[in-house]
Order: C-alpha cells, then structure tokens, then sequence
C-alpha cells in the first residue's frame, strides 16, 4: 500500500476514533468499546473500498453496509459524518431527543445508513437479503456487515450464513469483529462461539482471518473477497475492543459506558485530537 | 350449500394472478406446499425463494430485499410469523416501515388436528402493537384475493391472516368492492350489532337468522381490515344499535374484541361482549368438533346478543 493512501487511511480512522468519543462523552451513554475495535475497518469501507456517494445516498447502484452490531453506532456515525454524509458537528447530538442519531442505526432518519439494526442477529440476514436483491436484479453492487463475535451467539445469525451459501451471495462480505469481550466478560467465558473460522468454513464462507487493524491486511482482505466467486466471504478480524485510547484497550466495562468529560479529555489528548 | 374454499387457497392463486401486474417475490420457511405459495414457485420459480425452516432469519431477509425497492411476501404458519419471528417482524420490518407483506396461513383453531402448539390464536393481538402495521384477516376467498392487491398497492408492511379450513364464499356479489380499512356492513338490523372477522363473519351472518327467529335484527359488520381499525363505523353502530358482540378465531385478549372494545369506548360506550378463544389454548380434534368445543359456533354468537342486549341501560 501506498505511503499516502496508508496515512489517508489512519487518519480517517484517527477521526472516527474521535467522532466515536466526542459523541458518546456528548450523550454520557452509548457503545464506544466496540466502536473503537471497528474503526480502522470502518474507515477503509466508507474511505475506500465501498462505492458509495454521500451526496446520492440512496443510489441503487450504492455498495451497502449493515451494521448488525448495532450498538456500534458511534463509530458508524462518526465514518458517515468525516465521509461528508451530514455534519460531523451533528454527532454531538448522539442519542438525544429529536436528533437523527439514534442509539442504535435508523435507516429512516440517518443519511447513508442502509438498514435499522441493532437488535442483534437481525442486521446480518437483512445484509443477505440485500445481496440476494442484488442478484435477482442483476445488479453488481456489494454488501458489507459487521456481525459482534458476541453477538454470534445468536442463532439468527447462523441461519443466516446457512441462507448466503445456500444462495450463493459472492456479493456478500461478513467482518466478524473477533474484538473477545461481551458485556459480562470475555466471550471465552460467558459463551464460548469460537472457532468463527472452522464454523463458517462448515457453513460454506469463504474465510479469511486478519488482523482488523492492519490496513495492508484488510485491504487484502477485502481484494481478495471481491475475487471468490459462488460463495460469500466472511472475513474474521483479531481486534482490540476500545483500541486507541490507552484505558479502554481490552476493557469489559467499556463495552457501554461513556467517557466522562476528563475521560474524555484523555482520549482526545491520546488521538492528537 | 355455498361453495367452500380455504383462504390460504386464494393466497397462494392470488399471488400467482398478480405476478404479471405487479414486482415482487416471495419467501416462504419451509411451508410453501401448506401456506400454497407453491403456486407461485411453480408460476414464477426465479421469485421464489425458500428461507428453509428459519422464519426469523426470512422475515429479516424479506426486510433486507426491501430496503433494495421491491415488496416481499413472506409466508409461514401464523404461529411462526407472528410468534417465533415477532421480534424480527417488529425491528426489521415494522420500525423501518418496510414493504414486507406477511401471508400467514393456519391461524387459529382451524388448524385442527395438528393441534394447540400449531393454533396460533396471538398473533393479531401481537401484530396490532406494531406501529404501522396493516391487519387484514379476510373473510373468505374472494376477499382474500383483494387483500393481497390491496397490500401490493398500499405502501408498508401487512399482516394477512389467513386460514387452513375451507370456508364459505359470501362475497360473491356484482357490487363486491374491498376497501382496505372499512368495515363492510353486511347486513342491517337495529337491535345489536355482530362484529366479525375471518371466518366468523358466515357464522355471524347465521346467528343473525337464529336472531330474527327471535324478532331480534342483528347488524353484522365485517371487519376485514382489523388494523387500522373502522371506528366510524363502530362508532355508528354502538349508537344505533346500542350492544355489540365481536366475533373472532382468536384470544379474546387483544384482537378483534379487544380493538372494537378499545374504539368504542372512546366514542360511543355500549355492552360489548366477546365471543372468541377464552383466554385458552387449543387441542387437537376435527375443525367442526374444535369450533363447537370452543363456542366458536352461531348459537353462541346469538346468545352473546342477547346477552348484550340484556345489558343494554
């Protein structure tokens, strides 16, 4: 990867890192843990890989990406808002009565969000049904979905990756954020769902592992998705839950709590904000 | 005798008449040979697709392909439509108002001898708290079909109920019109009022003549559309009649009489009484067994009349 195109893509990252802060220190709730574990692929996505236009958000043409962790939805707001979809001011105005950022994503208020989702399990077959859209209509766009390795405890979720092999959707890319905490510990501990790999092998993916916040990987990781065909791919991401910012790395109690305004303070200071 | 036909039957014939004249596919979990929309796979086999038995998973993927522009129909028995996968119809079809129009065949008791565990007798009650949500639970075939149109034309998601035992056709009249939202009287009377839905709207029609028998004249309202509910006429007939009977193959609780209820408190405060399932569960046995062993029956819908006319002040 380009020197210039590495650096453009940190610093995408380094500003959903801060949106992800700013936003959930201005709400004083939300999901900055697992926003942060998301932001590096997040930023290559919505700076890179997918064809989209934030001025022609509903584009039927457009790449599309459901967040089925939805609860994620700092860090997806905050890649919306520094890719020109609304104001980057406006994400102060997370969670807040009769703002456009709600808790979790709303396909009806928020441009460039795709889907409503949150409810977990539910973002990931929608994310199929979009794909399987797409083939009915001969059309070439590709479906993007971030699934929780928590939230791969859910049995919706295998259902769903039973219905994408079963359908064939090679325009389907599943990111599992492999980031090893849920809100009462370690997945290891509270319900153990791995090998990710080994099972969506099973279920008829093709996988890929990476380190999901190395952009020469990811961006292998996503060429190489784009060239299997018959099969979706499911790429499973070694993260780092609350990943840059020192005090929330590999922290449960990050998972949904806000930061407060010194908390805050340190994490911009952290992020060069 | 009149001619008898399931409204499943209709479901499934409708879709495949429709499937020129509008743009959509259908989902089905595994039931298609049941809910019939294997008529449609047989018509149009590359809008078919089958979801396998994993109704959640359907109704989120009914939502996704929706997002993209198309309308959906999604098809399962109405215990897996609106019980298993309620949540997934709620967030991922209901919240973002998505064009997702639900077939749900074998509610209630008719169902017969499969069972309680397969009579789903909730559902209307479930779907009616959705925000948005259209309820259409036809009468008979005829109006079977013009449901299904109707939910092609109208815009959001549906839920259309429809049922496993045949049942008599009752709308096959010249001037037969479907008008989503209105309840079509029937036939007139002064006395009470029968509300009735489903395929309790030929039974209501049958207690009205046990009635007359008696000088009684009963109105009776089908009330096709249960979502968004008629409250001017509801409102109407409290006034003029003064008593009301619902009549549904549902829980008391929550669906038809429950809807009629709430609206005509609000409005006109008269005796209403409810004939449906009693807050109980179903069991297996032959459909006319079933429906006379839960007072699904004329008798008992003629002698709720009278019992609220008794209470009339």
């Amino acid at each position: 990867m380009e020197q210039s195109k590495l650096q453009a893509l940190r610093e995408a990252a380094r500003q959903i890192r801060i949106g992800v802060i700013k936003s959930t220190n201005a709400a004083k709730s939300g999901h900055p843990g697992g926003s942060l574990s998301i932001a590096d692929i997040l930023a290559y996505l919505y700076f890179e890989e997918m064809n989209i236009d934030p001025a022609n958000p509903q584009d039927p043409m457009r790449d599309r990406f459901v967040l089925s962790k939805g609860h994620c939805a700092p860090g997806l707001y905050s890649a919306l808002a520094n890719r020109g979809y609304f104001p980057v001011e406006e994400l102060t105005t997370l969670r807040k009565i009769g703002a456009r950022l709600q808790g979790h994503p709303d396909m009806t208020l928020t441009p460039g969000v795709d889907m409503s989702a949150g409810s977990l399990g539910l973002g990931i077959s929608s994310a199929a049904g979009m794909a399987l859209a797409g083939k009915i209509d001969g059309k070439d766009y590709r479906v993007y979905t971030i699934v929780g390795d928590g939230e791969s405890e859910e049995g919706q979720v295998w259902e769903a990756c039973m219905f994408a092999a079963h359908y064939k959707l090679d325009n389907l890319c599943v990111i599992i954020d492999w980031n090893g905490l849920q809100i009462d510990g370690p997945v290891s501990e509270v319900m153990n769902p791995t090998p990710h790999d080994k099972k969506l092998e099973a279920f008829g993916f093709h996988v890929i592992s990476i380190d999901g916040h190395d952009f020469e990987q990811i961006e292998a990781a996503f060429n190489e998705a784009k060239a299997v065909k018959g099969k979706p791919t499911a790429i499973v991401a070694k993260t780092v839950k609350g990943k840059g910012v020192s005090f929330m790395e590999n922290k449960v109690n990050w998972h949904g709590a806000a930061p407060n305004d010194e908390q805050c303070a340190q994490a911009l200071a952290e992020l060069n904000a | 005798m009149a001619e008898k036909l399931a409204t499943r039957e209709a479901y499934g014939a409708a879709l495949v008449e429709l499937a020129d004249k509008y743009d959509f596919v259908v989902l089905d979990a595994d039931l298609a040979e049941a809910t019939k929309t294997i008529k449609f796979k047989k018509a149009c086999p590359e809008r078919f697709f089958d979801c396998g038995i994993a109704e959640g998973n359907m109704m989120s993927v009914a939502a996704g392909i929706a997002t993209t522009g198309k309308t959906v129909f999604a098809s399962s028995f109405a215990m897996f439509a609106a019980g298993r996968a309620f949540e997934q119809v709620r967030n991922s079809i209901g919240y973002p108002h998505l064009n997702v129009k639900i077939g749900a065949t074998h509610a209630g008791i008719t169902v017969g001898e499969d069972g309680a565990t397969h009579q789903c007798n909730e559902d209307i009650a479930l779907m009616r708290t959705i925000p948005g949500m259209t309820i259409v639970n036809p009468s008979d075939a005829i109006e079977a079909k013009a449901a299904v149109e109707a939910a092609l034309t109208t815009n959001g998601p549906f839920y259309l109920r429809f049922g496993r035992f045949a049942v008599p056709i009752i709308n096959d009249t010249p001037d037969y019109k479907f008008e989503l939202g209105k309840g079509v009287c029937v036939a007139d009377g002064k006395d009470v009022t029968i509300v009735a839905t489903g395929l309790m709207v030929s039974m209501a029609l049958e207690a009205r003549d046990l009635l007359a028998k008696k000088k009684i004249r009963a109105r009776v309202i089908n009330m096709h559309t249960i979502k968004p509910i008629d409250k001017e006429i509801l409102a109407q007939a409290a006034a003029e009649t003064g008593a009301i009977v619902t009549a549904e193959e549902h829980n008391i609780i929550g669906g038809l009489g429950a809807a009629v209820t709430e609206a005509i408190c609000e409005s006109c405060p008269v005796p209403v009484i409810r004939v449906g399932m009693n807050d109980t569960y179903g069991h297996s046995g032959t459909v006319p067994a079933l429906l006379e062993a839960y007072g699904l029956t004329p008798e008992k819908i003629a002698e709720a009349a009278k019992k609220a006319i008794s209470m009339k002040k």
